[in-house]
């Protein structure tokens, strides 16, 4: 007994190091709760906060009947799809219509192993960090692929064929971008051209914790390295992501005019609903990828620019003033609530959530958690306004036509990232000569 | 540091799995189960890659045999009219020289499995594990150790050719 204690208080102790670094199982499992809980949270959330803001967009109410303003809603969704009839069709080919969903649910998953919430707080960092997130997200599609096909009908046939041809297409683009990325951390330039710095390129590195730290020490976010080369990279990934994800304007897989609901046309109940988990968790994995290659992963804003204990101190109150902030809406809203006393039960439900949330803010506010836990709060702010961009995509864009999805992805987005990655190539090749005139200049 | 991952048993699990789904590509009539059961061999492979302390040629072998080219497969597979290729009987009438083949390779690894302490003097080369994608780096480009420079540009080539030809044979008019 004692020596578990002992076995679980040792990882306290080691700091900077993940649970799979520092081969603790106990609090790799904790770990790995913990985002799985999270995780399913986010995709609530984001169900919720979809049919919202969408509905906002086009000046609609959107859900408004369960629970105050309908926060209750994703609830009742889960419910009904638990619910739900199990429908198999007849002419399908059982056990791969049954294993199609776990594929794609278990790619969508695994993902998270590696995604770095701060410099200690992932389950554990690889080697090969970015290629194994890449790796099994890719296997997404072979359980959309399985499901299409084993459906035995035409609808979903032709949406997995899309998707397939579609997934293939992007992952091309996007992975150049990636390795251009990559190809960054290899320098030691300081700031946006890499002047200074502790000399000749070094090699690189793969891990997505390591990829971070390569931004920390160049003191710039890949993003804005070798302006505009870096925000170029992104913007290609940004925009394969959302063909990878099979999300607007690139949904051609589940154009519900053409193709009623694409190659989950036969799946219902508990089945569709992994479809759906599966789906938002990997728009959350690749904004993660994003998040962390380009935008400084668990890194606060302008970490450069704005230093000094100062603006360390007010930066540090943002996650606590984030979580007021919401609780500060929850009662505004209590008071906006009808005063009819059917309401009363939701009143004082919204009452206890927002009183929830600003405790939650409280305890964010004390230094010693904010310390902690301040990375994971800038990591999960930058994922949800990627989240929140997927939404606007979806509320602005209209479909392409899937002639025009093939010549964005093979004609503009290939030529421009394999342009892209000599062009990094070159300049990360010149950039120690090129500091070092600079130096003998100034 | 910590208890080595790449035991036995795992050894046992994965090349088990391996050859029960090798197995049923080659029995299945179905296709897309053939092509299912290959995939679930390449990830398998991949896992022993992981036990050899590769990862990144693990990694590699996920995103382009599990994730592209099985992708591809399957696209194609999925054009093919399931029903008729069902009723068609299994043809391998090559089955002579399929045991010639057979009984070849199985004669190389029994004698690699009891001579191979003689055949290869230097045991086993192990990578370390952090260093394993900077080293495949060095072996294939460096000048000084790159010593597959040529057959990997060969290989290059050799995917290039193939490149051309499809787009030859796709297109009508180029």
């Amino acid at each position: 007994m004692n020596d578990i204690i002992v076995y679980i208080q040792s990882y306290l102790n080691t700091k900077d190091l993940t649970p799979g670094a520092a081969g603790n199982w106990f609090w790799a499992t904790v770990y790995i709760l913990l985002v799985f809980a999270g995780l399913s949270v986010a995709v609530i959330a984001m169900n919720w906060l979809e049919r919202k803001i969408l509905a906002h967009m086009q000046v609609r109410l959107g859900p408004m009947r369960v629970g105050p303003h309908g926060l209750l809603q994703p609830i009742a969704d889960a419910l009904k799809l638990l619910l739900k009839e199990d429908i198999m069709p007849a002419n399908a080919d059982k056990l791969v219509f049954w294993v199609a969903p776990f594929i794609v649910v278990l790619a969508a998953f695994t993902v998270f192993v590696v995604v770095p919430f701060g410099p200690a707080h992932a389950i554990t960092d690889m080697n090969i960090g970015i290629l194994f997130m890449l790796g099994v997200s890719s296997l997404s599609v072979l359980g959309i692929v399985t499901a299409g096909w084993a459906s035995n009908s035409h609808y979903p046939l032709i949406g997995a064929l899309r998707s397939s041809a579609q997934m293939v297409s992007y992952e091309v683009a996007m992975g150049l971008a990636v390795v251009s990325a990559i190809l960054l951390t290899s320098l030691h330039g300081l700031g946006l051209y890499g002047v200074g710095g502790a000399g000749a390129p070094d090699t690189g590195t793969l891990s997505m914790i390591g990829i971070v730290q390569a931004q920390q020490e160049q003191g710039v976010w890949f993003v804005f390295k070798f302006f505009p080369l870096g925000l170029i990279a992104f913007f290609i990934f940004a925009v394969a992501m959302v063909a990878e994800t099979n999300r607007a304007p690139f949904d051609l897989p589940e154009a519900e005019s053409e193709l009623t609901a694409g190659f989950h046309t036969e799946y219902s109940g508990f089945r569709w609903s992994l479809f759906f988990l599966a789906e938002y968790s990997a728009m959350i994995a690749v904004s993660s990828i994003a998040v962390t290659l380009w935008l400084g992963g668990w890194l606060r804003p302008f970490p450069n620019a704005l230093q000094g204990s100062t603006w360390d101190f007010i930066f540090s109150l943002c996650p606590g003033l984030t979580f007021l902030f919401l609780g500060a809406m929850c009662f505004w809203n209590v008071l906006r609530m009808p005063k009819h006393p059917l309401f009363k039960i939701q009143t004082i439900g919204l009452a206890g959530f927002g009183a929830v949330l600003a405790l939650v803010g409280l305890v964010l506010l004390l230094p010693a958690v904010s310390s902690r836990v301040g990375d994971i709060f800038w990591f999960s702010a930058k994922v949800a306004a990627f989240m929140y961009l997927y939404i606007w995509y979806r509320g602005t864009f209209p479909r392409y036509r899937f002639d025009q999805l093939m010549k964005v992805g093979w004609k503009v987005l290939l030529p421009t990232s394999l342009a892209l990655l000599i062009v990094t190539a070159a300049l990360a090749f010149i950039e120690p000569s090129i500091a070092e005139w600079m130096k003998r200049v100034l | 540091m910590n208890a080595p991952v790449a035991t036995p048993f795992f050894f046992y699990l994965l090349s088990g799995i391996m050859l029960i789904g090798g197995v049923l590509v080659i029995t299945r009539k179905n296709a897309v189960h053939s092509a299912l059961a290959l995939i679930t061999t390449l990830l398998c492979q991949a896992g022993l890659y992981l036990m050899l302390y590769a990862p990144f040629v693990a990694g590699v072998q996920i995103i382009l045999y599990a994730g592209g080219i099985m992708v591809l497969f399957l696209f194609v597979i999925m054009l093919i009219s399931i029903e008729r290729t069902m009723k068609e009987r299994q043809f391998n009438q090559q089955w002579l020289v399929g045991i010639a083949a057979a009984a070849v390779l199985g004669g190389l690894f029994i004698a690699v499995y009891t001579k191979g302490k003689t055949l290869f003097p230097q045991g086993r080369l192990t990578y370390a594990e952090s260093q394993n994608t900077q080293d495949i780096a060095a072996l294939l480009y460096d000048s000084h150790r790159g010593i597959y420079m040529f057959s990997f540009e060969i290989a290059s080539l050799l995917l290039l050719v193939a490149i051309i030809g499809a787009v030859v044979m796709a297109k009508k008019r180029i």
